[in-house]
């Protein structure tokens, strides 16, 4: 079984001609781009009033994933490495207009102009130092400065990521937050190892309440035997974690958390529902765990 | 390239802070008819740099934009007509984009803009 591709070479080199050429011969890659474009597109909640915008497509490639933004009735701009993947979507006549360039050097777009970002399955090459001169962690920052700056107030990114670990899901989500974006991940089929799939849900600006996470699919069928990260391209290994992710944002949760007159009052009105599970009410409830694993 | 694309498109060179706008020559320039979406260009009106735009146009043979412009002229069926044709229709397909603070070439080859940057200029 080949490895994951990004520890095989650069993505302009591991995307040549014959891998270029499966995004229009493989009905099953082309099946999963779409699907996956599709359903970024609906994380990217825009405003539901038919109004055309101006989106880009980063790591667009074949453009099968602009031609879900073609559908939609968007204008789009996609950014690729490699120029034989941009061979196949010039082949494939899409409406966008394309750019030969490095995310990891950085997007040149007038800051505020863009309305919104997909990516389907590009932004973990990122993590890879593949040459001397990249720096992973310098790389995602560049990324994420430079969309943070395109993008115009209150606009999203709906990003698709194979990370090959968590602590590469943790390096580009640590890295998006830093730059000022608010959001977090959105884990479709989280139990599923074969169909999990990671969205990095960002909002241009601080968190408010347009800005709440949208919800993770769930409940599909699929081997639930444990948390391994399915990788993207057509024949892949899928790849152990030790630990899960953490949540992206812990202030957050913590500030939900109750105290103790709250918890006493919800056991006293279960037990006045008639629930007889409810435990008996001690010193101990309602107080702080420390944090032991 | 599509000159929407050109008026959102700066020089990202490290150090650079006038990468806007990159000058044209047009080599080669072809127009694809498209649907016009007056929606669509009353909503990125405001977001254009005109005088950019209209620069940029005239590397690529269009002349028929006017210097001024203001919101009220997006009522104009023939001004939209004109805005459309230039923003979206008219693509560089062979030439050069060369930023206006150094002088740094990006070749565009089958409509595609080569922005890729040398290791020293990240
Ligand atoms: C799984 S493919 C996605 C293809 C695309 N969504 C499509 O519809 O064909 C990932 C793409 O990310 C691109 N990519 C990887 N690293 C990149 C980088 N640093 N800058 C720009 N594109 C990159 C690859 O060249 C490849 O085309």
């Amino acid at each position: 079984m080949a490895s994951r591709p990004e520890l095989q070479a650069p993505p302009e080199i591991f995307y040549n001609e014959s891998e270029a050429r499966k995004y229009t011969t493989s009905s099953r890659i082309i099946e999963i781009q779409a699907k996956l474009a599709e359903r970024a597109f609906e994380l990217l909640a825009l405003p539901d009033d038919g109004l055309p915008r101006l989106i880009l497509d980063i790591g667009c490639g074949s453009g099968l994933s602009g031609e879900t933004l073609s559908e939609k009735g968007h204008v789009w701009i996609g950014l690729d490495i490699s120029e034989a993947m941009l061979d196949v979507a010039l082949e494939r006549e899409t409406e966008g207009d394309l750019l030969l360039s490095d995310i990891g050097q950085g997007l040149g777009f007038r800051p505020g102009t863009i309305d919104g970002a997909i990516s389907i399955s590009a932004l973990q090459w990122l993590c890879n130092a593949d040459k001397s001169c990249n720096d992973p962690r310098l790389r995602l920052k560049a990324f994420f400065n430079s969309l943070y700056r395109s993008l115009a107030r209150g606009a999203r990114a709906a990003l698709q990521i194979y990370p090959q670990n968590t602590a590469q899901l943790e390096m580009i989500t640590t890295a998006a937050m830093r730059c000022g974006f608010s959001g977090g991940l959105v884990v479709d089929y989280p139990h599923s190892t074969r169909a999990k799939k990671y969205f990095l849900c960002l909002v241009c600006g601080p968190a408010s309440v347009n800005s709440a996470l949208p919800r993770a699919k769930v409940g599909m069928e699929g081997d639930d035997s444990g948390s391994d990260l399915d990788s993207g391209d057509e024949e892949q290994q899928t790849v152990t974690v030790a630990e899960r992710h953490r949540p992206v944002k812990k202030r957050k949760l913590e500030s939900k958390i109750k105290g103790r007159a709250w918890v006493l009052k919800k056991k006293e009105q279960r037990r006045n529902h008639g629930f007889s599970n409810v435990p008996r009410d001690t010193k101990y409830t309602g107080r702080k765990r420390k944090a032991h694993f | 390239m599509r000159l929407l694309t050109h008026n959102m498109l700066s020089c990202n060179i490290k150090g650079v802070t006038n990468g806007f706008p990159l000058a044209i020559e047009a080599t080669t320039v072809e127009t694809k008819e498209v649907d016009m979406n007056p929606d669509f260009l009353r909503h990125i009106f405001p977001k254009l740099e005109w005088k950019a735009f209209r620069d940029a146009s005239h590397s690529l043979g269009v002349d028929d934009l006017p210097e001024q412009v203001d919101p009220d002229m997006l009522l104009d069926e023939e001004f939209l007509r004109r805005f459309h044709h230039a923003l979206l229709e008219v693509h560089l397909e062979e030439g050069v984009l060369i930023c206006p603070e150094t002088g740094r070439r990006f070749p565009v080859s089958k409509g595609i803009p080569n922005m890729l940057l040398n290791e020293d200029e990240v």
